[in-house]
């Protein structure tokens, strides 16, 4: 247990000056910024009208498209890491099956290529 | 306390914060981003108890792309949430009733396995001690278990289809670039010298 | 060796090919990648007939090749055969024949094949996620259609939700037994099982009766039914249910014999329950495809009582039934689909209103399919439920087969009442003609169930066999 955490320390104390930093940067304006605040001031802009609705806007479905499919070659690479590290203990066989899993893929790239899924419009 | 224990219970109460918030968070993008801290809490729990590759899966892929894809569905969704919490309240006991009976239900499952502490005796793949987590998972997850690796595949090109097929649509009478076809033209077939007779315009000529 | 895989493999290559052939020739391919598709099914269909008898474990106990297996793989891929074939027209008519849609049907059809031979639950929740993902997007294939992307979408959640069930059991087991192979979780469980695993039991039983659509699961059944495209709804009630079934079957009496006493009891109330819903809820329905979901609902039931008692003889039953019962769905459907006025599809009972005299051979076929669906001697349906109930006596469930007896009885009312409106109301506006395809999909389920009488020998010899050996637990 005393090893994982040594193993991790580095994280642990960049993670913990990461936090510090960003706490004080959040925390400072409030102890020193001078403020006036004001209805109007505080009040959204929008090019000298009155806000017409929300913010939030609808996105485009194909925003969607993207992310899913980016999501499942994210997930091929996933699977690469652990073959990456155990590749000279798996052998030959562990070599040819990832390659099938890639060609499967791949497969599904073609088909996402030709169907015009990576276009835009 | 140990270190281990020390950080334990900070990522899990930063756990349970964030999954509290998730719900709660009136704007829903707020709670995309609890989500994103609860992601990245069980990710160090995963890290405490020996799992490395999960806990970095977990930060690439759900961080990284699950996330983010949760961002796109909201804010792709035109819902009213403040409308969509009036039944809130409404449905609040049969809600607590469902969450109580689940709590009881784990305490009772729990319970269950402190008092049998034999169980799990027969772990079929036990994590090699010399090996370091990833190399373990390696080690037979494309050999011992490649059947499942290759269903794996086809789930992911089943996934690939799906997403195409209910949500992409070409807008009609869009041109597109192509650029094969740009590199292919030559003079012959792009440009065409006629003779014009004098005075009778381009129509007479063709 | 990997002969024993021979019909999934052919499958995967089958899948690649198609969509390939799909991508490269682009959208006026779908009737090609449709043909391929059935080739591809049909060859499956016979690497698996064909496989040597025994029973054989691949890829380190992931995969268990046995006659049960076998057998009901072949249902699962006449299953989804039938639907490629009612559906070719059908989308075709509606400008949605896109080469997508088979491939999806083959990929559900190879998750159905890794889930009836799961021998490990990793493989089980794999083969049930390939199915479950196919068939989500297959529910909300024509996306234009509100409807149906609304069945789409309810399946999809609820079906999540169940996935999540099981997922939950399956750790639950694999914490308390430390093994995910089915015949190590048997080995483990000798003497009386703690609660972590009647627990986990409990959870894998509610996310596999979610597939199996029995009740309490069952509530997402009318709706996604109704809005999805007929030939969809006629793949949801025949294959999926399958391969559920089948997986449940393997699941308890391979993993869990020895604590049968457990698991009866959840069996014999979804059981209980199934059968008096699909009784009771399909009496007031109009639309022919919600009917159906109700009765597809009662049907479970009636396969569960063979299950619920626990001993091969009810596992036989059980096969039979999915047997019969994949020839009267296909059979149905194949009329349903066929109910067109003018190219519009209909779905009213009252739609049906007379029939016979303007299309006899139909009303006949179809009248023959809701008699056999009831129950009614000499036809099949009549012996499904005979196996089942003889099963459920003979292991004591004397309740459980009278209350079943009871409930056939209240749902061969609305059986009866669409041959009524066939044959004894006033004549509508007439169908289309249907293709030939129909016409001989229904024409030979109905010369099915009306002969199974006078041959039911091979079928049952197979039952028989599949069962036994099932029971006897796994050979090395």
């Amino acid at each position: 247990m005393n090893d994982l955490i040594n193993n991790w320390l580095p994280l642990a104390i960049f993670v913990a000056l990461a936090l510090v930093i960003a706490g004080v940067l959040l925390i400072a304006p409030f102890l020193v910024a001078f403020k006036a605040p004001d209805g109007e001031k505080l009040s959204a802009y929008e090019c000298g009208f009155n806000a017409f609705d929300d913010a939030r806007m609808k996105f485009d479905i194909r925003f969607y498209l993207v992310s899913l499919l980016f999501i499942i070659f994210d997930l091929e690479v996933a699977f690469l890491f652990p073959w990456a590290v155990a590749f000279h203990r798996i052998g030959a066989a562990g070599f040819w099956s990832m390659i099938a899993f890639l060609a499967v893929l791949t497969i599904g790239f073609v088909y996402e290529w030709k169907k015009g899924a990576l276009e835009w419009d | 306390m140990t270190p281990a224990v020390v950080f334990f219970y900070i990522f899990a109460s930063v756990l349970c914060l964030a999954a509290f918030m998730v719900i709660t968070a009136r704007n829903p993008v707020h709670s995309v981003m609890f989500l994103i801290l609860a992601f990245v809490a069980s990710s160090g729990l995963f890290l405490l108890i020996g799992a490395e590759f999960l806990a970095m899966l977990l930060v690439v892929v759900y961080v990284g792309a699950v996330a983010v894809l949760f961002l796109f569905v909201v804010m792709m969704l035109d819902v009213d949430f403040a409308e969509l919490k009036q039944g809130f309240l409404q449905y609040l006991p049969i809600g607590a009733l469902i969450g109580g009976l689940v709590v009881i239900e784990l305490v009772l499952v729990v319970g269950g396995f402190i008092a049998t502490p034999s169980g799990g005796g027969h772990v079929q793949t036990p994590t090699p001690a010399a090996a370091s987590n990833v190399m373990a998972l390696g080690e037979v997850l494309y050999t011992r278990y490649f059947y499942l690796f290759q269903a794996a595949g086809f789930v992911l090109l089943t996934a690939m289809v799906g997403a195409i097929v209910l949500t992409l649509h070409h807008k009609p009478g869009v041109k597109r670039q192509n650029i094969a076809a740009q590199n292919a033209r030559t003079r012959a077939g792009a440009i065409d010298i006629v003779k014009v007779p004098s005075g009778r315009g381009l129509e007479a000529a063709e | 060796m990997i002969g024993h895989a021979l019909p999934e493999f052919i499958l995967a290559l089958g899948i690649l090919a198609m969509l390939l052939l799909g991508a490269l020739g682009g959208e006026k391919r779908a009737w090609l990648v449709t043909e391929l598709a059935i080739g591809v099914l049909g060859l499956a269909l016979v690497a698996c007939l064909f496989q040597p008898s025994g029973a054989t474990v691949l890829f380190n106990g992931l995969l268990v090749d046995d006659a049960f297996g076998r057998f009901m793989k072949a249902l699962s891929l006449v299953g989804s055969i039938a639907t490629l074939l009612m559906a070719m027209a059908w989308f075709r008519r509606r400008g949605l024949d896109q080469y997508e849609f088979p491939v999806l049907v083959c990929l559900a059809t190879l998750g159905m094949m890794i889930l009836i031979s799961a021998d490990n639950l990793m493989a089980l929740y794999l083969g049930l996620e390939l199915m479950s993902l196919a068939l989500y997007v297959i529910a909300a294939y024509a996306r234009a259609d509100a409807r149906a992307s609304e069945a789409g979408l309810k399946y999809f959640v609820l079906g999540a939700l169940s996935s999540g069930l099981l997922l939950y059991g399956a750790s639950l087991i694999y914490g308390f037994a430390g093994t995910l192979g089915f015949a190590g979780i048997a080995a483990e469980l000798q003497g009386p099982a703690s609660l972590g695993i009647i627990f986990g039991l409990t959870f894998l039983m509610a996310g596999l009766a979610f597939k199996m659509s029995v009740v309490p699961f069952h509530m997402w059944t009318p709706d996604v039914y109704e809005g999805a495209p007929t030939p969809v709804t006629a793949f949801f009630a025949s294959a999926p249910k399958i391969a559920a079934i089948a997986i449940t079957l393997r699941l308890v009496s391979v993993a869990f014999p020895g604590i049968s006493g457990e698991w009866r009891q959840i069996i014999i109330f979804m059981s209980v329950a199934s059968m008096a819903l699909g009784a009771f809820g399909a009496i007031g329905q109009t639309n022919i495809k919600r009917l159906m979901a109700y009765s597809s609902i009662g049907h479970m039931g009636f396969a569960l009582v063979g299950l619920a008692a626990g001993t091969a003889q009810g596992v036989e039953g059980v096969m039979l039934y999915m047997t019969i019962y994949l020839v009267m769905t296909l059979g149905t459907f194949a009329a349903i689909i066929a109910m067109e006025i003018k190219g519009q599809a209909v779905e009213n009972i009252a739609d049906l209103a007379g029939l016979s005299s303007t299309n006899f051979p139909m009303a006949f076929f179809l009248a023959m399919m809701m008699f056999s669906l009831a129950g009614i001697p000499p036809l099949a349906g009549f012996f499904a439920k005979w196996y089942v109930f003889v099963a459920a006596i003979h292991a004591g469930l004397y309740v459980m087969a009278v209350l079943g007896v009871l409930a056939s009885a209240v749902a061969a009312f609305y059986y009866l009442r669409i041959v009524k409106v066939m044959f004894f109301d006033a004549a509508g506006a007439s169908f289309d003609r249907a293709s030939l395809t129909l016409r001989s999909l229904l024409a030979g389920a109905g010369v099915l169930v009306m002969v199974f009488w006078v041959w039911p020998g091979p079928v049952v010899a197979v039952t028989h066999h599949a069962a036994r050996a099932l029971m006897q637990g796994q050979k090395p």
